[in-house]
Parts: structure tokens; C-alpha cells; sequence
């Protein structure tokens, strides 16, 4: 193809998605549209499948049947996220085998978020509130992407986060309402979180380069700013109905604008647990490799009981 | 086993979300072989009682036309209006048609 007939087909490819077509995978893309997506896609997956881990640590010492089931139940729909995006992230031509030497090699990101420790019962309820609540402010607008595959995804995706909001709020609420030292707890968790949470949502405008890109083809509706904010006015009300303090000396509503002022984000502590060198980042990346190394007889076994099936029945047919 | 290590292969899902809808497509998933995909369909697209049925057909099974040649493929149909009821022009007075 030239070089002329390549901007014809960009230009008629920006113009489809400008009408809020969708692309599909056999459509014709730009290669960078498709790396693009490949990395988003994959990252989405990852930090739904490391998400596990930070929670998974509480499974068994869930302080009722109750929280115990619902715990469960969320790290499955984490699987289970994980799942669709690798399958949609598939259609773009790259296998779950290179998508995952990706995750194991440490080439691919995940959200930094899970690279913090989970000290607490409490946090299970922080997490649930706030890092899924970050998680569906990030996500809802992902449900109009123009990549289709991504896009419905997304809309199953969000239809089942809900719940692992409400959860986590429903423990925060219950340890408020308990003993001074379970309101304490919450206090304590909220304090780690917060920042992380807040975190989130990426860079500030100013720092962040894919955004106009980005936007262009409907990977992002806002920018990282604007959603951080709404995650902020939303939050803090929710905070006050628990009786908790948001650990900001700084914020405070802002009657001009209609929104919470906030303090400064320690925009090093992000890029350290970026870069690798967060809390747990070790501890999350070797359990995530030792889960599929020790896994890999299991996979074995199947498939060569699968094949053994298949040539019973051949022998039978014949 | 062949030297050459085998992977899972990829299925197609389709969930029929109730009686009297059609089977839709789901997404898709590995499996070593029909049965298991079957279950980790159950697993991964019905885990809230989204579907009474279940279709899985591996992936290298469907034949999918080209995107590239949808002017080949569907334009014969664009110029044969005389396909749609509102091609014929009948008096305002005719009931019921």
C-alpha cells in the first residue's frame, strides 16, 4: 500500500469512529490504533487477574459466612474480567500465551494500586469502596469505546462491579458503627488508601501523553483530572456517612467551583511503585508466576486427556 | 505427548439468555476439549444465571467473510427495493396491508 492510499484509510478510519461507529477486529486499522489497544486491553486484563491476590489473602479469615461468600464471589468476577479482556485483547492478533510472558516477565503494567499490602480485615471494605469505586469511575465510560470487542466487555464488566462497591462499603459501615477500635480500623485503612486510590487515575493532565490520542478514539471520554475530581466529590460525602476523616488537611469544598478543593499527590511515591519498587511488587508478581508454573501439569494432564479422547474416538468410528 | 508443547485451544461462546431468544455471542475462552469448555463457559459468562443454554464451537471452526470485500458481498442486496413492502404505492384508502 502507499503512502497516500495508508492517510486515505487513517482518514476514513478517524471519521468512523468521529461517527461513533465501532471498529471490529477484522475491520481494517491503523497498526498503532491496534498496539494501542493490544497494551491497554492486556493492562486492563493483568490488573484484573493481580487484583485477585490482594484480596485473596483474606478468603479464608472473612469474619462471617456471610462476608466470606461475598469475598468469594468477588475475586471469581475478578477472574472472570480477567478472562473477557484477554479474550477481547485476543482479536487484535496477539495469543494469551504472549499476553501473559508479557504480565510474568515484567514487561507489562498493571494497576499500581495492587502493589499495596493488605494489613487488615478493613481493608477489604477500603478496597471494595474505594479502589473499585475508583475502578467503575475509570470503567463506565469504556462501555461507548470504539473498539467493540473492549467496549462490550466494559458493559458486562460494569454490570457486575456494583456489587463489589456496595460490599465494600457495607464493611466499612459495619465497623463503624462496631467498637471504637473497628471504627479505628476503618480510620487506619482509610488512611492508607486513600492516596493510593486517588492514584488511580493516572498523571496529571499536564503529564500525561496518550491523552489526546487517546480521546480521539474514545479509549478516554475525560481526562484523568476531571475523573479524579468526580471520584473525590463523590467519595467524601460517603466518608462523612461513615464518620470517617478523608487524611487531607487540604480539602475542603470550594463554593466558586462546585467542587471538593484537595491536597498535593506525592507524584514520587506513584512513579516508585510504578517503576517496581512499591511495597509488594515482588511478593505479587512471584505468586501470580508460581500460580501458573505450578499450574502447568494441571494444563498438561487436560490436554492429553483431551487428546486421548479424540483418538479413542477415531479407533471407535473406524 | 508431541515435543511441541500444545496449548488450549479458543472457543466461541453462545448463551441463549432465556427460551424463545436466540443464542448470542458471548465472548470467548481456552479450553483443552469440548466438555471443559462447556464448564468454563458456565463458569466465566453465567455466573448470574444469564443463560439456559449453551452453545461452544472452536474457533477455527468459524468461516468469517473478509470486512475488506463487504462491497462484493452485501451490495447485490442495496439496489432491490422492490424487496421492502414500502416500494409499492397503493391509495391511502386500502386498509390493513
Amino acid at each position: 500500500m502507499s503512502e497516500q492510499e495508508v492517510k486515505n484509510l487513517e482518514e476514513m478510519f478517524e471519521q468512523k469512529i468521529a461517527r461513533d461507529e465501532k471498529i471490529e477486529p477484522k475491520d481494517w486499522m491503523p497498526e498503532k490504533y491496534r498496539k494501542t489497544h493490544i497494551r491497554q486491553i492486556s493492562q486492563h486484563a493483568h490488573s484484573e487477574i493481580v487484583g485477585m491476590l490482594p484480596e485473596g489473602n483474606w478468603i479464608t479469615r472473612a469474619p462471617s459466612l456471610r462476608r466470606k461468600v461475598a469475598l468469594l464471589a468477588k475475586v471469581q468476577d475478578e477472574a472472570g474480567h480477567g478472562l473477557y479482556l484477554y479474550s477481547a485483547c485476543e482479536t487484535l492478533g496477539i495469543s494469551r500465551d504472549e499476553l501473559y510472558d508479557q504480565l510474568h516477565s515484567g514487561k507489562a503494567k498493571y494497576s499500581s494500586i495492587f502493589n499495596y499490602p493488605t494489613i487488615t480485615w478493613a481493608d477489604m471494605g477500603a478496597i471494595g469502596w474505594l479502589v473499585d469505586g475508583a475502578a467503575i469511575i475509570n470503567q463506565v465510560p469504556l462501555c461507548n469505546t470504539s473498539f467493540g470487542p473492549y467496549a462490550r466487555a466494559m458493559v458486562r464488566v460494569c454490570k457486575e462491579e456494583s456489587f463489589h462497591q456496595r460490599q465494600g462499603y457495607e464493611i466499612m459501615l459495619t465497623l463503624c458503627r462496631g467498637t471504637e477500635e473497628q471504627k479505628q480500623m476503618a480510620q487506619d485503612s482509610l488512611n492508607r488508601w486513600w492516596w493510593p486510590s486517588l492514584m488511580m487515575f493516572g498523571p496529571t493532565d499536564a503529564e500525561s501523553t496518550h491523552t489526546e490520542q487517546s480521546m480521539k478514539w474514545k479509549l478516554k471520554r475525560k481526562t484523568n483530572d476531571e475523573l479524579r475530581q468526580q471520584f473525590i466529590d463523590q467519595t467524601v460525602p460517603q466518608a462523612e456517612i461513615l464518620g470517617l476523616t478523608i487524611p487531607d488537611d487540604d480539602l475542603k469544598w470550594n463554593e466558586e467551583t462546585g467542587q471538593y478543593d484537595f491536597g498535593k499527590i506525592n507524584w514520587d511515591e506513584f512513579w516508585q511503585v510504578v517503576k517496581g519498587h512499591g511495597p509488594c511488587n515482588k511478593e505479587r508478581l512471584q505468586t501470580r508466576v508460581d500460580a501458573w508454573e505450578n499450574g502447568e501439569w494441571v494444563r498438561d494432564a487436560a490436554m492429553a486427556y483431551s487428546e486421548k479422547q479424540a483418538a479413542k474416538k477415531v479407533q471407535k468410528a473406524s | 505427548m508431541s515435543d511441541k508443547k500444545k496449548n488450549w485451544p479458543l472457543w466461541e461462546v453462545f448463551v441463549r439468555s432465556k427460551n424463545g431468544l436466540e443464542h448470542r455471542h458471548f465472548g470467548s475462552l481456552h479450553a483443552a476439549d469440548e466438555e471443559m469448555a462447556l464448564e468454563n463457559a458456565r463458569d466465566v459468562y453465567t455466573r448470574r444465571s444469564e443463560g439456559v443454554s449453551i452453545w461452544v464451537v472452536e474457533s477455527k471452526h468459524i468461516k468469517a467473510s473478509n470486512p475488506d470485500e463487504n462491497g462484493e458481498m452485501f451490495e447485490p442486496a442495496a439496489d432491490k427495493v422492490y424487496r421492502h413492502p414500502t416500494f409499492y404505492d397503493l391509495p391511502d384508502e386500502v386498509k390493513h396491508m
